[in-house]
């Protein structure tokens, strides 16, 4: 078997607190194949967006990575000197962010930036960098490519701005791509036509992709396999429609049953919210970091390590407790209580 | 508001137009600010030219005359021309100004921009000495170091920058200090690029803004503090035409030929007002631009 494209290993990132380090992630561990999307879902605190810029070695101050491998290509980035983290930053890893307005720069002409990218980290000249920024915007979807080359950040909109950031991220062709919610700024309309641009580009590219939000929905709907993150752990992991319909472990199933519906006369269910709070960076829970919330707790729950355990082909979960197993798919399960 | 956010397909025209189209779209006050800052340069510039008579020439004909067609803002007491020495005086104040408020500029703003960026001991260094600096009152500063290097333009050339950098700094380090959190800035890392790009390329334009808004206000106190020098005669020395010498000379004919000081002073108020209005119109084109 091909090693995979991106190894996490272990990774713990802490912060210095008062009274000692807090741990933000404490222990993650994740593999993203070559082509394949991975989700990393969660409540925001749970560490995701850490996780996906330790790839980066960009966890900001005063945090750091305190423990654990990055491994990209079977190449340890934590061991890369300031050249080659240069490098590997401009051309093999590409980033896309929550705020697209922001990422831009306010006073910089779009089609600069996507030169200057071209120029810096393909070593293009003048000329040839202006036209493969205008054909990066065509491929990107933006209409009229050659009069928004000039435009402002400030006079596109949002879904146009994260289209110019893909634009940017995707102009040295790398062979990752970290999106930190990509789509939360955007309104749903233009949330699903960035989806599927990246979908686009993934298949023209073979790109893969590690992708972060805390909505279910955006995760379906993109990723090949999903990794489930709570208070620093990953809690369960597998793939998609595994996540989707037979959530192995109690916070995935609350977080999915927490989605509101439509039922099939078109009423809005609101389903049951998580009752509490995630959990605090100072606080320190003993055993599963999720058993102050969960409805299965059990008194050893507070005994046990939070270690992902194999439950079926390609699922784990770090729930020993086990509620859900052989519980069906979560319709039936919803099915079955209406009847009720 | 002309071109804000526009979505997709429905932008109204080409970016591309032409000069005067763009000098459409500025906010009133600065057209008007650009009109009168723009006369009055003007006649400073081609002054040897506009005026009518040289700016220490004297008729002993014609002492004291009030306002005419002849002497547009009448003569003084040794009958030169005040017209012809305001446009003169005119001239030097701004070229002066202009060189003291802008030549500084740019190095107290990097200096500023890179002690926000790097912080530590750097920002530390730049940041006391800035201190320093503005603690001292500003006019008593210039005043000391006219009286060290003796009266004329040398200490006002030299007192100005050597105060004027420190609020640059100070202000380019506060903007670099939000500037360097900006999700743009973590992108310039993210893409590999080098702290100097990210920092000159892509930090010090956003930086520079409100430093160049602050510098028009800057000029006007320059001009003033200039004037005043020159008046109080730790400027200027007589009897180069400088207009807050030529508000001295004026000053003890003020009940008799108000005109000596009066019409400069007014021409210095008006290049005062002239250019507030342009640094106003900047500031607020900045925050239409969405910058913060």
């Amino acid at each position: 078997m091909t090693p995979p494209l991106l190894e996490i290993e272990a990774l713990r990132i802490e912060f210095p607190g008062e009274d000692g380090q807090l741990v933000a992630v404490k222990g993650v561990d994740l593999a993203v194949e070559p082509g394949e999307v991975v989700g990393l879902v969660g409540e925001s605190g749970s560490g995701k967006s850490l996780t996906c810029r330790a790839v980066m070695r960009m966890v900001p101050e005063p945090g750091s990575i305190a423990a654990g491998a990055v491994r990209f290509d079977g190449q340890d980035v934590m061991a890369l000197d300031k050249k080659r983290l240069r490098d590997f930053r401009a051309h093999s890893v590409g980033m896309i962010y929550q705020n697209p307005f922001g990422s831009l720069n306010p006073v910089l002409r779009v089609g600069a930036q996507i030169a200057e990218t071209l120029k810096v980290n393909r070593g293009m000249g003048r000329e040839a960098a202006r036209k493969e920024a205008v054909a990066l915007l065509d491929r990107v979807g933006i209409e009229d490519p050659e009069r928004r080359y000039r435009a402002y950040p400030h006079e596109l909109s949002g879904g146009m701005c994260q289209r110019v950031m893909i634009a940017i991220a995707t102009a040295s062709s790398p062979r990752l791509m970290l999106a930190d919610e990509p789509t939360t700024a955007l309104d749903v309309t233009t949330q699903a036509q960035i989806l599927k641009l990246l979908a686009q580009m993934r298949a023209e590219e073979g790109m893969a992709m590690l992708l972060v939000s805390h909505d279910f929905g955006v995760i379906a709907q993109a990723c090949d396999r999903v990794a489930v993150m709570y208070g620093g752990h990953i809690v369960e992991t597998g793939p998609v429609e595994t996540i989707y319909h037979e959530p192995e472990h109690p916070y995935t199933r609350a977080l999915l049953n927490s989605v509101p519906e439509l039922d099939s006369a078109g009423n809005v269910r609101r389903r049951a919210a998580l009752a509490g709070h995630p959990p605090e960076l100072s606080e320190v829970i003993p055993g599963c970091v999720f058993a102050p919330r969960c409805e299965h707790a059990r008194q050893d729950c507070a005994g046990i390590a939070m270690r992902l355990e194999r439950v079926g082909p390609d699922h784990e979960s770090a729930c020993p407790v086990r509620p859900y197993a052989g519980a069906g798919a979560r319709g039936a399960a919803k099915a079955a209580r209406v009847e009720a | 508001m002309s071109a804000a956010t526009v979505d997709a397909g429905t932008l109204p025209r080409p970016r591309r137009r032409g000069v005067w189209r763009r000098i459409k779209g500025w906010p009133m006050s600065i057209k008007v600010g650009v009109g009168i800052v723009g006369v009055l340069a003007l006649a400073a510039l081609l002054a040897p030219l506009v005026a009518p008579f040289g700016p220490n020439e004297i008729d002993p004909f014609a002492l004291l005359q009030s306002p005419s067609g002849r002497h547009l803002f009448g003569t003084d007491d040794t009958g030169r021309d005040v017209f012809s020495r305001t446009l003169y005086g005119l001239r030097l104040d701004l070229g002066l100004c202009l060189l003291v408020t802008f030549v500084p500029l740019p190095f107290a703003i990097v200096v500023g921009a890179l002690a926000g960026y790097f912080g530590g001991w750097l920002d530390m260094i730049v940041s006391r000495l800035a201190d320093v600096m503005i603690s001292f009152p500003f006019i008593v500063l210039v005043m000391a170091v006219v009286a060290i290097v003796g009266p004329g333009v040398k200490g006002f050339l030299i007192g100005v920058p050597l105060a004027a950098w420190a609020l640059y700094a100070r202000l380019a380090r506060a903007e670099m200090l939000i500037v360097r959190e900006q999700p743009y800035m973590l992108a310039t890392t993210a893409l590999g690029y080098s702290k100097w790009r990210a920092i000159f390329k892509h930090g010090l334009p956003n930086v520079a803004r409100p430093c160049l808004v602050y510098s028009t206000i800057d000029l006007i106190g320059n001009l003033i503090l200039l004037a005043g020098l020159s008046y109080l005669g730790f400027g200027v020395q007589p009897p180069t035409a400088e207009l807050g010498g030529i508000i001295a000379d004026g000053q003890g004919y003020l009940l008799t030929a108000w005109w000596i000081s009066t019409l400069p002073g007014l021409v210095l108020v008006l290049l005062g007002v002239g250019i507030g209005l342009i640094g106003e119109g900047i500031s607020d084109r900045g925050l239409e631009r969405g910058g913060r």
